[in-house]
């Protein structure tokens, strides 16, 4: 390999689209050649300095309005619950089978996009300059500013000794409902923990997603939807969540 | 039942779009109404710019959603978006950028200890990047946003831009060279580490 070809080759080494033949080929060459090697430092540095969240924008509201707007309304039928209330008022084997196939696609479909919005207002917590509304780590200021606010305050723990620095408390919406995020600190990450009623909902073990480079933890417990989001590791932040949940038992 | 017939009609690639299309439009493409408007501010000489070739990409997605065969939705959202901004600008052969004054979108935190000064040093900092990489010509600068920001894949983004994979990865070679340069150039060479 020369420097020529190193040179297109070492950005899909940077992105991670080579194969491992061909990633190790682009290293080898790298390795042995100063030239190349500064210019990939140059190139990492360079990204660095372009930190995703800092460069992006967020649409105004109105735009969002204006769309939907525009966008046909549904009618009054068909919301996803009363087409899966037909399908199991609908007798018959085919029937309940569709639906229960229906049911898991939707399921996905419906789950997709909650991980969407939390992650959506992960970011948009990054870039608002609206991180918090009440600043504070001390729980016992944190929880109460809910009052009020929410039908329910949400468990707010305080993991400062287990190396997540509680930062505050913000009002945020997810599924155009109003929820409660709790915001920590991870060394320079933050991690944003909403909290939304779920009446009726008992435990259910955590799940971990990723979206867009954001791990997502999810659990449910004592009537309460969590969902953990932020961009430190997963199993760091499957930590957070077992801390959290501990925290609350104790 | 209705709603099914709905389904497959949706399915098929049907010409009548529903209210419950739009349901299900909505649910899988106003989640990515920020990227969207990420992407149309680079592309867009302004911001109200911008929100027409948004809106216009929305409604366009909408009337073709029974095209769309699934997978990720957004590199399709982005692709179409595309072709808005070009026909807006249809007869002028460059898309250029214009920062303007409205401050948003900046990060609250980043590090432990941030002062407001670096606070306001960073925001320069990301200023000043934006406008960087608004000053790239069109075909480097919207592969420069849709990697760096977007994180999109080189095959998602040959998806957008309708060209091969190789093409990519050399528009993108050359946009980071270019973009290494304008940088090195504003940083008066005295970057800090």
């Amino acid at each position: 390999m020369n420097c020529e070809e190193a040179s297109v080759l070492m950005h899909a080494l940077i992105d991670g689209e080579l194969d491992a033949g061909h990633a190790r080929e682009v290293e080898a060459h790298i390795a042995g050649c100063p030239d190349c090697t500064a210019r990939l430092r140059e190139f990492n540095e360079l990204r660095q300095a372009m930190t995703p969240t800092s460069l992006r924008y967020t649409a105004p509201a109105s735009l969002r309005t204006r769309i939907e707007g525009k966008l046909p309304a549904p009618r009054s039928v068909p919301s996803r619950r009363a087409v899966l209330g037909g399908f199991a008022a609908g007798a018959g084997a085919t029937a309940i089978a569709a639906s229960g196939l229906l049911l898991l696609m939707m399921r996905g479909d419906e789950q997709r996009r909650i991980l969407d919005e939390v992650v959506s207002a992960h970011l948009r917590s990054l870039q608002a300059q609206h991180l918090i509304d009440v600043a504070s780590s001390d729980q016992h200021t944190v929880k109460p500013w809910f009052n009020g606010r929410l039908d329910a305050a949400p468990p707010v723990a305080d993991l400062t000794a287990q190396g997540f620095t509680l930062l505050g408390g913000r009002l945020d919406y997810i599924d155009a409902k109003p929820v409660a995020a709790i915001v920590y600190r991870r060394r320079a990450h933050i991690i944003n923990l909403f909290c939304a009623p779920a009446p009726g909902s008992g435990h259910r073990g955590a799940t971990m997603e990723s979206l867009h480079g954001f791990n997502v933890r999810r659990w449910s417990e004592n009537g309460l939807n969590l969902w953990a989001v932020s961009d430190i590791e997963a199993d760091e932040l499957q930590d957070f969540g077992e801390k959290f949940e501990a925290a609350l038992k104790q | 039942m209705a709603a099914s017939e709905a389904g497959i009609a949706m399915m098929a690639g049907g010409v009548e779009l529903s209210g419950d299309a739009a349901e299900r439009f909505k649910a899988l493409a106003l989640p990515h109404l920020d990227d969207v408007y990420t992407l149309a501010r680079y592309l867009m000489r302004s911001a109200s710019d911008a929100d027409d070739a948004v809106q216009e990409c929305y409604l366009r997605a909408f009337r073709h959603f029974g095209t769309f065969r699934g997978g990720p939705i957004k590199p399709w959202l982005f692709a179409i978006l595309r072709n808005a901004c070009h026909a807006a600008y249809a007869g002028n052969a460059r898309l250029v950028f214009t920062a303007d004054e409205e401050s948003e979108a900046k990060p609250v935190w980043r590090e432990d200890g941030d002062t407001p000064e670096q606070v306001m040093l960073r925001r320069q900092d990301s200023e000043a990047m934006r406008r960087l990489i608004g000053e790239l010509p069109a075909e480097f600068r919207e592969v420069i946003v849709l990697r760096e920001i977007n994180d999109l894949s080189y095959r998602d983004i040959a998806t957008v831009i309708e060209a091969p994979i190789g093409t990519v990865m050399s528009r993108l070679a050359r946009a980071r060279g270019l973009l290494r340069e304008a940088w090195i150039a504003a940083e008066g060479g005295g970057r800090s580490p």
